[in-house]
Protein backbone atom coordinates (compact mmCIF):
# COMPACT_ATOMS: atom_id res chain seq x y z
CA UNK A 1 0.00 0.00 0.00
CA UNK A 2 1.03 3.44 -0.03
CA UNK A 3 1.11 5.68 2.21
CA UNK A 4 -0.79 8.67 1.92
CA UNK A 5 1.39 10.69 4.19
CA UNK A 6 3.74 12.17 1.41
CA UNK A 7 5.29 15.58 1.02
CA UNK A 8 4.57 15.65 -2.79
CA UNK A 9 1.07 14.16 -3.99
CA UNK A 10 1.67 11.36 -5.86
CA UNK A 11 -1.56 11.47 -7.80
CA UNK A 12 -0.84 15.22 -8.47
CA UNK A 13 2.63 14.03 -10.19
CA UNK A 14 0.62 10.96 -12.00
CA UNK A 15 -1.77 13.48 -13.52
CA UNK A 16 0.66 15.59 -14.78
CA UNK A 17 2.47 12.73 -16.50
CA UNK A 18 -0.51 11.43 -17.97
CA UNK A 19 -0.92 15.08 -19.33
CA UNK A 20 2.65 15.01 -21.46
CA UNK A 21 3.31 13.62 -24.48
CA UNK A 22 4.55 10.05 -24.13
CA UNK A 23 8.19 9.84 -26.12
CA UNK A 24 8.61 5.74 -25.47
CA UNK A 25 5.46 4.88 -27.37
CA UNK A 26 5.96 7.54 -29.84
CA UNK A 27 9.22 7.12 -30.66
CA UNK A 28 7.97 2.78 -30.96
CA UNK A 29 5.22 3.66 -33.54
CA UNK A 30 8.18 5.63 -35.14
CA UNK A 31 10.49 2.99 -35.50
CA UNK A 32 7.69 0.43 -36.58
CA UNK A 33 6.95 2.79 -39.60
CA UNK A 34 10.26 3.07 -40.28
CA UNK A 35 10.73 -0.86 -40.76
CA UNK A 36 7.62 -1.09 -42.74
CA UNK A 37 9.04 2.09 -45.05
CA UNK A 38 12.42 -0.07 -45.34
CA UNK A 39 10.26 -3.61 -45.97
CA UNK A 40 8.42 -2.40 -48.39
CA UNK A 41 10.64 -0.07 -50.06
CA UNK A 42 14.82 -1.02 -49.53
CA UNK A 43 14.05 -4.88 -48.79
CA UNK A 44 13.61 -6.89 -51.84
CA UNK A 45 10.59 -9.36 -52.26
CA UNK A 46 11.25 -13.11 -51.46
CA UNK A 47 11.84 -15.45 -54.42
CA UNK A 48 8.91 -17.67 -53.77
CA UNK A 49 6.59 -16.23 -51.57
CA UNK A 50 6.35 -12.87 -53.37
CA UNK A 51 5.60 -9.96 -50.70
CA UNK A 52 3.55 -12.08 -48.32
CA UNK A 53 6.77 -12.68 -47.03
CA UNK A 54 7.16 -9.53 -45.92
CA UNK A 55 4.39 -9.92 -42.91
CA UNK A 56 7.15 -11.90 -41.40
CA UNK A 57 8.86 -8.22 -40.40
CA UNK A 58 5.71 -7.64 -38.02
CA UNK A 59 4.58 -11.45 -37.39
CA UNK A 60 8.16 -13.11 -35.73
CA UNK A 61 8.74 -10.18 -33.41
CA UNK A 62 4.92 -9.89 -32.41
CA UNK A 63 5.00 -13.29 -31.46
CA UNK A 64 8.63 -12.84 -29.52
CA UNK A 65 7.53 -10.06 -28.01
CA UNK A 66 4.21 -11.49 -26.92
CA UNK A 67 5.59 -14.50 -25.70
CA UNK A 68 8.70 -14.02 -24.34
CA UNK A 69 8.52 -10.51 -23.15
CA UNK A 70 5.22 -9.90 -22.30
CA UNK A 71 4.23 -13.88 -20.97
CA UNK A 72 6.99 -13.86 -19.18
CA UNK A 73 6.60 -10.81 -17.39
CA UNK A 74 3.24 -11.50 -16.70
CA UNK A 75 4.31 -15.10 -14.91
CA UNK A 76 7.61 -13.51 -13.31
CA UNK A 77 6.05 -10.63 -11.97
CA UNK A 78 3.23 -12.94 -10.42
CA UNK A 79 5.69 -14.91 -8.61
CA UNK A 80 7.48 -12.68 -7.30
CA UNK A 81 4.26 -10.64 -6.21
CA UNK A 82 3.28 -13.57 -3.95
CA UNK A 83 6.55 -13.71 -2.22
CA UNK A 84 7.05 -9.83 -1.84
CA UNK A 85 3.26 -8.32 -1.64
CA UNK A 86 3.88 -5.15 -3.95
CA UNK A 87 1.27 -3.72 -5.44
CA UNK A 88 3.90 -2.27 -8.42
CA UNK A 89 4.16 -6.35 -9.32
CA UNK A 90 0.50 -6.40 -9.54
CA UNK A 91 0.60 -3.44 -11.70
CA UNK A 92 3.25 -4.58 -13.80
CA UNK A 93 1.67 -8.30 -14.81
CA UNK A 94 -1.55 -6.46 -15.08
CA UNK A 95 -0.15 -4.44 -17.52
CA UNK A 96 2.48 -7.32 -19.48
CA UNK A 97 -0.82 -9.28 -19.81
CA UNK A 98 -3.05 -6.67 -21.27
CA UNK A 99 -0.44 -5.00 -23.78
CA UNK A 100 0.52 -8.71 -24.51
CA UNK A 101 -3.35 -9.93 -25.60
CA UNK A 102 -2.76 -7.28 -28.03
CA UNK A 103 0.93 -8.36 -29.42
CA UNK A 104 -1.03 -11.71 -29.58
CA UNK A 105 -4.12 -10.57 -31.40
CA UNK A 106 -1.75 -8.81 -33.92
CA UNK A 107 0.12 -12.44 -34.05
CA UNK A 108 -3.10 -14.52 -34.57
CA UNK A 109 -4.27 -11.94 -37.12
CA UNK A 110 -0.82 -11.64 -39.66
CA UNK A 111 -0.75 -15.36 -39.28
CA UNK A 112 -3.67 -16.21 -41.79
CA UNK A 113 -2.93 -13.19 -43.90
CA UNK A 114 0.33 -15.04 -44.66
CA UNK A 115 -1.21 -18.46 -44.70
CA UNK A 116 -3.38 -17.89 -46.93
CA UNK A 117 -1.25 -17.24 -50.44
CA UNK A 118 1.65 -19.78 -48.93
CA UNK A 119 -0.28 -22.60 -46.89
CA UNK A 120 -3.20 -22.31 -49.09
CA UNK A 121 -5.76 -22.23 -45.88
CA UNK A 122 -6.02 -19.30 -43.27
CA UNK A 123 -5.66 -21.41 -40.40
CA UNK A 124 -4.39 -24.86 -39.61
CA UNK A 125 -4.17 -26.82 -36.75
CA UNK A 126 -0.29 -26.96 -36.31
CA UNK A 127 2.25 -26.65 -33.42
CA UNK A 128 2.27 -23.23 -33.37
CA UNK A 129 -0.86 -21.68 -34.40
CA UNK A 130 -2.22 -24.27 -31.65
CA UNK A 131 -0.34 -22.64 -28.75
CA UNK A 132 -0.86 -19.52 -29.85
CA UNK A 133 -4.52 -19.62 -29.52
CA UNK A 134 -4.16 -20.79 -26.24
CA UNK A 135 -1.91 -18.74 -25.04
CA UNK A 136 -4.22 -15.91 -26.21
CA UNK A 137 -7.27 -17.65 -24.44
CA UNK A 138 -4.89 -18.01 -21.26
CA UNK A 139 -4.47 -14.43 -21.29
CA UNK A 140 -8.10 -13.50 -21.85
CA UNK A 141 -8.80 -15.84 -18.72
CA UNK A 142 -6.77 -13.61 -16.70
CA UNK A 143 -8.19 -10.34 -17.55
CA UNK A 144 -11.69 -11.55 -17.27
CA UNK A 145 -10.46 -12.88 -13.91
CA UNK A 146 -9.49 -9.57 -13.01
CA UNK A 147 -12.45 -7.44 -14.04
CA UNK A 148 -14.29 -10.27 -12.21
CA UNK A 149 -13.02 -9.22 -8.84
CA UNK A 150 -13.42 -5.65 -7.00
CA UNK A 151 -11.39 -5.96 -4.17
CA UNK A 152 -8.03 -4.90 -4.95
CA UNK A 153 -6.23 -7.15 -2.50
CA UNK A 154 -7.95 -9.89 -3.31
CA UNK A 155 -7.92 -9.39 -7.33
CA UNK A 156 -4.37 -8.95 -6.77
CA UNK A 157 -3.11 -12.73 -5.15
CA UNK A 158 -6.12 -14.34 -7.56
CA UNK A 159 -4.38 -13.29 -10.30
CA UNK A 160 -0.91 -13.72 -9.01
CA UNK A 161 -2.07 -17.36 -8.81
CA UNK A 162 -3.24 -17.74 -11.91
CA UNK A 163 -0.55 -16.10 -13.55
CA UNK A 164 1.93 -18.32 -11.87
CA UNK A 165 -0.03 -21.93 -12.72
CA UNK A 166 -0.14 -20.51 -16.45
CA UNK A 167 3.27 -20.47 -16.49
CA UNK A 168 3.62 -23.73 -15.44
CA UNK A 169 1.37 -24.49 -18.37
CA UNK A 170 3.43 -23.49 -21.22
CA UNK A 171 5.59 -26.18 -21.26
CA UNK A 172 2.99 -28.68 -21.16
CA UNK A 173 0.81 -27.35 -23.82
CA UNK A 174 3.90 -26.52 -25.91
CA UNK A 175 4.55 -30.51 -25.14
CA UNK A 176 1.34 -31.69 -26.20
CA UNK A 177 0.70 -29.91 -29.21
CA UNK A 178 4.72 -30.94 -30.84
CA UNK A 179 2.95 -34.34 -30.17
CA UNK A 180 0.91 -33.52 -33.15
CA UNK A 181 2.72 -32.45 -36.09
CA UNK A 182 4.24 -29.35 -37.08
CA UNK A 183 4.39 -27.29 -40.52
CA UNK A 184 5.10 -24.09 -39.05
CA UNK A 185 8.12 -22.85 -40.72
CA UNK A 186 11.20 -23.20 -38.17
CA UNK A 187 13.30 -20.59 -37.18
CA UNK A 188 15.18 -18.22 -39.76
CA UNK A 189 17.48 -16.87 -37.51
CA UNK A 190 18.11 -17.93 -34.10
CA UNK A 191 19.37 -20.81 -34.91
CA UNK A 192 23.17 -22.83 -35.06
CA UNK A 193 24.13 -22.40 -38.35
CA UNK A 194 24.07 -19.44 -40.46
CA UNK A 195 20.78 -17.36 -40.95
CA UNK A 196 18.49 -18.42 -43.83
CA UNK A 197 18.14 -15.11 -45.07
CA UNK A 198 20.17 -12.93 -46.96
CA UNK A 199 21.65 -9.55 -45.69
CA UNK A 200 18.55 -7.07 -46.66
CA UNK A 201 15.97 -9.24 -45.32
CA UNK A 202 18.45 -9.44 -41.80
CA UNK A 203 18.74 -6.04 -41.34
CA UNK A 204 14.80 -5.36 -41.57
CA UNK A 205 14.12 -8.29 -39.36
CA UNK A 206 16.47 -7.32 -36.67
CA UNK A 207 15.07 -3.71 -37.09
CA UNK A 208 11.51 -5.17 -36.34
CA UNK A 209 12.06 -6.87 -33.19
CA UNK A 210 13.60 -3.61 -32.21
CA UNK A 211 11.15 -1.57 -33.16
CA UNK A 212 8.42 -3.68 -31.35
CA UNK A 213 10.04 -4.29 -28.58
CA UNK A 214 10.88 -0.76 -27.95
CA UNK A 215 6.56 -0.06 -28.88
CA UNK A 216 6.03 -2.70 -26.57
CA UNK A 217 8.02 -1.18 -23.50
CA UNK A 218 6.33 1.74 -24.27
CA UNK A 219 2.79 0.62 -24.27
CA UNK A 220 3.92 -1.10 -20.99
CA UNK A 221 4.80 1.90 -19.18
CA UNK A 222 1.48 3.78 -20.07
CA UNK A 223 -0.86 0.99 -19.03
CA UNK A 224 1.01 0.54 -15.95
CA UNK A 225 0.64 4.41 -15.52
CA UNK A 226 -2.77 4.11 -16.11
CA UNK A 227 -3.16 1.04 -13.11
CA UNK A 228 -1.17 3.64 -10.84
CA UNK A 229 -3.13 6.37 -11.49
CA UNK A 230 -6.67 4.31 -10.98
CA UNK A 231 -5.35 2.82 -7.83
CA UNK A 232 -4.38 6.01 -6.53
CA UNK A 233 -7.50 7.62 -7.44
CA UNK A 234 -9.33 4.75 -5.52
CA UNK A 235 -7.01 5.56 -2.76
CA UNK A 236 -7.54 9.14 -2.49
CA UNK A 237 -11.45 8.26 -3.13
CA UNK A 238 -11.44 6.43 0.54
CA UNK A 239 -9.78 8.80 2.20
CA UNK A 240 -12.40 11.15 1.48
CA UNK B 1 -14.92 -31.26 27.18
CA UNK B 2 -11.40 -33.01 26.76
CA UNK B 3 -8.63 -32.08 24.93
CA UNK B 4 -8.03 -32.65 21.87
CA UNK B 5 -5.11 -32.21 19.09
CA UNK B 6 -5.63 -31.02 16.11
CA UNK B 7 -6.05 -33.73 13.09
CA UNK B 8 -2.21 -34.39 11.02
CA UNK B 9 -2.64 -32.79 7.40
CA UNK B 10 -3.19 -36.48 6.36
CA UNK B 11 -6.15 -37.07 9.15
CA UNK B 12 -7.20 -33.81 7.98
CA UNK B 13 -7.40 -33.79 4.35
CA UNK B 14 -9.82 -37.12 4.85
CA UNK B 15 -11.90 -35.28 7.41
CA UNK B 16 -12.35 -32.52 4.96
CA UNK B 17 -13.22 -34.98 1.82
CA UNK B 18 -15.31 -37.23 4.51
CA UNK B 19 -17.17 -34.10 4.79
CA UNK B 20 -17.67 -32.81 1.29
CA UNK B 21 -18.65 -36.27 0.47
CA UNK B 22 -21.03 -36.78 3.38
CA UNK B 23 -22.88 -33.24 1.77
CA UNK B 24 -22.96 -34.78 -1.65
CA UNK B 25 -24.42 -38.43 -0.53
CA UNK B 26 -27.21 -36.83 1.51
CA UNK B 27 -28.84 -35.35 -1.74
CA UNK B 28 -26.66 -36.47 -4.43
CA UNK B 29 -28.32 -33.90 -6.88
CA UNK B 30 -24.87 -33.02 -8.11
CA UNK B 31 -23.88 -36.24 -8.82
CA UNK B 32 -27.09 -37.54 -10.64
CA UNK B 33 -26.99 -34.17 -12.39
CA UNK B 34 -23.35 -34.45 -13.80
CA UNK B 35 -24.24 -38.61 -14.60
CA UNK B 36 -27.07 -37.70 -16.42
CA UNK B 37 -25.55 -34.89 -18.36
CA UNK B 38 -22.75 -37.51 -19.16
CA UNK B 39 -25.16 -39.68 -20.64
CA UNK B 40 -27.01 -37.50 -22.12
CA UNK B 41 -24.04 -36.18 -24.15
CA UNK B 42 -23.34 -39.50 -25.54
CA UNK B 43 -26.33 -39.74 -27.04
CA UNK B 44 -26.25 -36.03 -28.44
CA UNK B 45 -22.59 -36.40 -29.65
CA UNK B 46 -23.87 -39.94 -30.96
CA UNK B 47 -26.69 -38.19 -33.51
CA UNK B 48 -24.02 -34.97 -34.16
CA UNK B 49 -22.22 -36.92 -36.81
CA UNK B 50 -23.46 -38.91 -39.29
CA UNK B 51 -22.81 -42.42 -38.52
CA UNK B 52 -22.66 -43.74 -42.27
CA UNK B 53 -19.70 -40.89 -42.32
CA UNK B 54 -17.55 -41.48 -39.06
CA UNK B 55 -17.21 -44.64 -37.54
CA UNK B 56 -18.74 -44.88 -33.49
CA UNK B 57 -15.59 -46.18 -32.23
CA UNK B 58 -13.74 -42.84 -34.24
CA UNK B 59 -15.79 -40.66 -32.55
CA UNK B 60 -15.85 -42.29 -29.23
CA UNK B 61 -12.58 -41.24 -27.39
CA UNK B 62 -13.46 -37.54 -28.65
CA UNK B 63 -16.83 -37.78 -27.16
CA UNK B 64 -15.44 -39.66 -23.86
CA UNK B 65 -13.13 -36.86 -23.11
CA UNK B 66 -15.13 -33.39 -23.84
CA UNK B 67 -17.91 -35.35 -21.78
CA UNK B 68 -15.98 -35.96 -19.11
CA UNK B 69 -14.37 -32.79 -18.45
CA UNK B 70 -17.78 -30.84 -19.06
CA UNK B 71 -19.19 -33.36 -16.23
CA UNK B 72 -16.22 -32.96 -14.15
CA UNK B 73 -16.76 -29.06 -14.01
CA UNK B 74 -20.44 -29.35 -13.20
CA UNK B 75 -18.76 -31.29 -9.89
CA UNK B 76 -16.36 -28.67 -9.17
CA UNK B 77 -18.33 -26.06 -9.69
CA UNK B 78 -20.60 -27.23 -6.57
CA UNK B 79 -16.96 -28.15 -4.16
CA UNK B 80 -17.29 -24.23 -2.94
CA UNK B 81 -20.59 -23.30 -3.48
CA UNK B 82 -21.56 -26.02 -0.97
CA UNK B 83 -19.27 -23.62 1.23
CA UNK B 84 -21.21 -20.11 0.47
CA UNK B 85 -24.33 -20.91 2.04
CA UNK B 86 -24.28 -19.86 5.86
CA UNK B 87 -20.65 -18.73 5.03
CA UNK B 88 -19.31 -22.20 5.56
CA UNK B 89 -15.91 -21.92 4.45
CA UNK B 90 -15.28 -19.32 7.30
CA UNK B 91 -15.75 -21.95 10.03
CA UNK B 92 -13.61 -24.31 7.94
CA UNK B 93 -11.32 -21.92 7.71
CA UNK B 94 -11.75 -21.32 11.77
CA UNK B 95 -10.87 -24.96 11.95
CA UNK B 96 -7.43 -26.35 13.40
CA UNK B 97 -6.37 -27.86 9.99
CA UNK B 98 -3.69 -26.53 7.20
CA UNK B 99 -4.83 -24.75 4.48
CA UNK B 100 -3.28 -27.18 1.86
CA UNK B 101 -5.47 -29.66 3.83
CA UNK B 102 -8.25 -28.30 3.13
CA UNK B 103 -7.73 -27.87 -0.67
CA UNK B 104 -6.56 -31.08 -0.35
CA UNK B 105 -9.84 -32.95 1.39
CA UNK B 106 -11.90 -30.99 -1.27
CA UNK B 107 -9.81 -32.27 -4.44
CA UNK B 108 -9.61 -35.66 -2.67
CA UNK B 109 -13.79 -35.55 -3.03
CA UNK B 110 -13.74 -33.70 -5.95
CA UNK B 111 -11.50 -36.91 -7.41
CA UNK B 112 -14.18 -39.52 -5.80
CA UNK B 113 -16.71 -37.92 -7.18
CA UNK B 114 -15.28 -37.52 -11.06
CA UNK B 115 -14.03 -41.09 -10.82
CA UNK B 116 -17.75 -42.20 -9.55
CA UNK B 117 -18.84 -40.71 -13.02
CA UNK B 118 -16.51 -42.15 -15.22
CA UNK B 119 -17.11 -45.29 -14.01
CA UNK B 120 -20.41 -45.33 -14.97
CA UNK B 121 -20.35 -43.54 -18.46
CA UNK B 122 -17.26 -45.37 -19.25
CA UNK B 123 -19.09 -48.84 -20.00
CA UNK B 124 -22.23 -46.97 -21.06
CA UNK B 125 -20.01 -45.28 -23.94
CA UNK B 126 -18.80 -48.88 -24.62
CA UNK B 127 -22.31 -49.78 -24.86
CA UNK B 128 -23.48 -47.24 -26.88
CA UNK B 129 -20.66 -46.88 -28.86
CA UNK B 130 -20.41 -50.72 -29.58
CA UNK B 131 -16.57 -50.38 -29.00
CA UNK B 132 -15.05 -53.45 -28.51
CA UNK B 133 -14.45 -54.69 -25.13
CA UNK B 134 -10.83 -55.52 -25.20
CA UNK B 135 -7.72 -55.86 -23.27
CA UNK B 136 -7.30 -51.93 -24.08
CA UNK B 137 -9.96 -50.93 -21.26
CA UNK B 138 -7.53 -51.64 -18.61
CA UNK B 139 -5.18 -48.93 -19.32
CA UNK B 140 -7.65 -46.92 -20.56
CA UNK B 141 -9.13 -46.61 -17.25
CA UNK B 142 -5.82 -45.75 -16.26
CA UNK B 143 -5.61 -43.02 -18.33
CA UNK B 144 -8.85 -41.59 -16.34
CA UNK B 145 -7.71 -42.05 -13.18
CA UNK B 146 -4.48 -40.28 -14.05
CA UNK B 147 -6.78 -37.71 -16.25
CA UNK B 148 -9.12 -37.02 -13.33
CA UNK B 149 -5.93 -36.27 -11.20
CA UNK B 150 -5.35 -33.54 -13.40
CA UNK B 151 -8.88 -32.32 -14.09
CA UNK B 152 -9.54 -32.40 -10.37
CA UNK B 153 -6.23 -30.66 -8.71
CA UNK B 154 -6.39 -27.56 -11.33
CA UNK B 155 -10.26 -27.37 -11.17
CA UNK B 156 -10.85 -27.35 -7.29
CA UNK B 157 -7.78 -24.65 -7.27
CA UNK B 158 -10.27 -22.27 -9.68
CA UNK B 159 -13.45 -23.46 -8.35
CA UNK B 160 -12.34 -22.10 -5.16
CA UNK B 161 -11.59 -18.95 -6.65
CA UNK B 162 -14.38 -18.63 -9.06
CA UNK B 163 -16.91 -18.74 -6.66
CA UNK B 164 -15.68 -14.90 -4.68
CA UNK B 165 -15.67 -13.33 -8.02
CA UNK B 166 -18.59 -11.24 -9.71
CA UNK B 167 -19.28 -14.29 -12.67
CA UNK B 168 -19.02 -17.00 -9.86
CA UNK B 169 -19.40 -20.29 -12.04
CA UNK B 170 -19.18 -18.62 -14.98
CA UNK B 171 -16.08 -17.83 -14.68
CA UNK B 172 -14.89 -21.80 -13.61
CA UNK B 173 -15.04 -22.84 -17.43
CA UNK B 174 -12.99 -20.24 -18.72
CA UNK B 175 -9.96 -20.48 -16.12
CA UNK B 176 -9.91 -24.34 -16.34
CA UNK B 177 -10.74 -25.16 -19.54
CA UNK B 178 -7.22 -23.71 -20.70
CA UNK B 179 -5.60 -26.02 -18.24
CA UNK B 180 -7.62 -28.95 -19.36
CA UNK B 181 -6.59 -28.99 -23.40
CA UNK B 182 -2.64 -31.24 -22.85
CA UNK B 183 -4.78 -33.49 -20.29
CA UNK B 184 -8.15 -33.84 -23.19
CA UNK B 185 -5.20 -34.01 -26.07
CA UNK B 186 -3.56 -36.75 -24.09
CA UNK B 187 -6.06 -38.64 -23.27
CA UNK B 188 -8.14 -38.71 -26.54
CA UNK B 189 -5.14 -39.52 -28.34
CA UNK B 190 -3.54 -42.26 -26.20
CA UNK B 191 -7.73 -43.73 -26.14
CA UNK B 192 -7.92 -43.94 -29.95
CA UNK B 193 -4.35 -45.24 -30.01
CA UNK B 194 -5.77 -48.38 -27.34
CA UNK B 195 -8.89 -48.74 -28.77
CA UNK B 196 -7.13 -49.24 -32.12
CA UNK B 197 -5.22 -52.05 -30.62
CA UNK B 198 -1.97 -50.63 -30.48
CA UNK B 199 0.40 -51.54 -27.50
CA UNK B 200 0.78 -49.10 -24.11
CA UNK B 201 4.92 -48.58 -25.28
CA UNK B 202 2.89 -46.83 -28.27
CA UNK B 203 1.02 -44.47 -25.78
CA UNK B 204 3.83 -43.84 -23.52
CA UNK B 205 5.30 -40.40 -24.57
CA UNK B 206 1.27 -39.23 -23.66
CA UNK B 207 1.32 -41.03 -20.42
CA UNK B 208 4.46 -39.31 -19.32
CA UNK B 209 3.12 -36.01 -20.22
CA UNK B 210 -0.30 -37.14 -18.02
CA UNK B 211 2.06 -38.07 -15.14
CA UNK B 212 3.98 -34.90 -14.89
CA UNK B 213 1.14 -32.88 -15.23
CA UNK B 214 -0.76 -34.14 -12.14
CA UNK B 215 2.55 -34.25 -10.39
CA UNK B 216 3.37 -30.40 -11.23
CA UNK B 217 0.22 -28.90 -10.63
CA UNK B 218 -0.61 -31.36 -7.04
CA UNK B 219 2.15 -29.83 -5.75
CA UNK B 220 2.05 -26.33 -7.57
CA UNK B 221 -2.00 -25.98 -6.69
CA UNK B 222 -1.47 -27.49 -2.80
CA UNK B 223 1.08 -24.22 -2.53
CA UNK B 224 -0.97 -21.87 -4.00
CA UNK B 225 -3.91 -22.80 -2.59
CA UNK B 226 -3.21 -20.45 1.09
CA UNK B 227 -2.65 -17.24 -1.18
CA UNK B 228 -6.42 -17.32 -2.15
CA UNK B 229 -7.99 -17.77 1.65
CA UNK B 230 -5.98 -15.09 3.14
CA UNK B 231 -8.50 -12.63 4.94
Amino acid sequence: MTSPQQHRSPLGDQLAVAGSVDWLVTSGFLALAAVYIRAFAFTPPEAIQGPAQRILYVHASSAFVALYLAFALMALSSVLYLALRDEKLDRLAESAAEVGLAFTTVVLLTGPLWGKPIWGTWWTWDARLTSTLFLWFIIVGYLVLRGAVDERGMRARYSAVLGVLAGLLIPFIHLSVYLFRTMHPMPLLAKPSAPSMPGDMVVTFVSGFFALTLLFAGLLRARYRIATLRDLIADSEDQH
Amino acid sequence: MPERNPPGMLHATWLVARKDLAIEFRTRTAFFSALLFALLGLTIFYFAWDPTAVAAIDLAPGVLWVIFVFSGLLGLQRSFSVEQADRAIDALLAAPVDREAIYLGKALANFLFVAAVQAISLPALALFYNLPVSQAFLPIAGIAVLAAIGIVSVGTMFSSMAVNTRLAELLLPMLALPFFIPIVMAAAVSTSRLLAGRPVADVMPWLRILVAFDLVFVVACTLAFPYTLEE
